[in-house]
């Protein structure tokens, strides 16, 4: 594909993050309440190098933070960039819904301009 | 109702959007492939499109350039991939500088369209959009609305009234 140069990685990691279920559940959990990893990784039945992995995914995509308390980290949710995702995808789907609408209008009067 | 389904892939960063038409497949090709046609509904209604080169063969250009209320121009273009009239259109969707020069860096996406005849003279539309990346998704966006046009133009408006830093 040629449709890379703009690309920022970490942009693009933010639909990446979220298309696997165990980082949705765990997003899903730390929006809720800060945890540390180990916190987490008691959580699922995969391995903490596993779910560390996981996190930092989530954390290059901007959708958790991590904060230092004491000797451990604490992973927390960030409302806003998961919001930003869901707005950006909703907000495509209305941009085509318009365009479709002033098609049907084309089809159904094809010499007339549109109404400015 | 028009449109019959919207499938969301956020992993592949694409969006399938299904329509039915009333018309003939020849018909609705024909709002692709007439220029004049594309120009009444490619852009918003208060940001018309005026399609300046329209090639639709594989490698060939579409240019157009939408007008907004305050007379700001806003350049766009399609690099044609794929055509196989009346069923199918690929192309490279990006914007371009004020002298019309498209620039790799402003690819946006790749958008797909698929024609098939349905019983009953109808015809369904496939239009499969796969973005570049988020920001070129907000840049779609603020290109293919009213409201994101507005808002682009009125931060336009916001920097241009700040006082110019130190």
């Amino acid at each position: 594909m040629v449709v890379s140069t703009a690309e920022t990685k970490g942009a693009d990691a933010l639909f990446h993050a979220l298309a696997d279920p165990t980082r949705r559940d765990i997003l899903a959990v730390v929006l809720r309440d800060a945890h540390s990893v180990s916190d987490l990784a008691r959580r699922y039945p995969i391995s903490f190098a596993a779910v560390h992995k996981h996190v930092g995914a989530l954390e290059r995509a901007g959708l958790v933070t991590k904060t230092r308390h004491g000797r451990e980290q604490r992973v927390r949710g960030d409302v806003a960039t998961l919001r930003t995702a869901h707005r950006l995808l909703d907000d495509l789907e209305a941009l085509w819904r318009e365009r479709i609408d002033r098609i049907e209008q084309v089809l159904a009067h094809p010499t007339e301009r549109a109404p400015q | 109702m028009t449109v019959t389904s919207v499938v969301k892939d956020a992993d592949a960063r694409t969006m399938t959007i299904t329509a039915r038409f009333d018309a003939p497949i020849g018909r609705v090709w024909q709002v692709w492939s007439d220029p004049r046609q594309l120009e009444r509904w490619w852009g918003p209604p208060t940001y018309p499109a005026t399609v300046t080169e329209h090639n639709l063969a594989p490698g060939g250009t579409v240019a157009y350039t939408m007008t907004g209320p305050e007379g700001d121009r806003h350049r766009g273009w399609w690099r044609v991939r794929a055509v196989d009239p009346p069923h199918t259109l690929e192309f490279e969707d990006g914007f371009a500088d004020a002298d019309g020069n498209p620039s790799r860096d402003t690819l946006t996406g790749v958008i797909r369209v698929a024609l098939s005849e349905l019983a009953g003279g109808g015809t369904q539309m496939d239009i499969t959009t796969a973005w570049a990346s988020v920001e070129a998704m907000e840049q779609i966006l603020a290109m293919g609305t009213e409201a994101g046009m507005t808002a682009a133009v009125g931060q336009i408006d916001e920097l241009l009234s700040l006082p110019a830093r130190a």
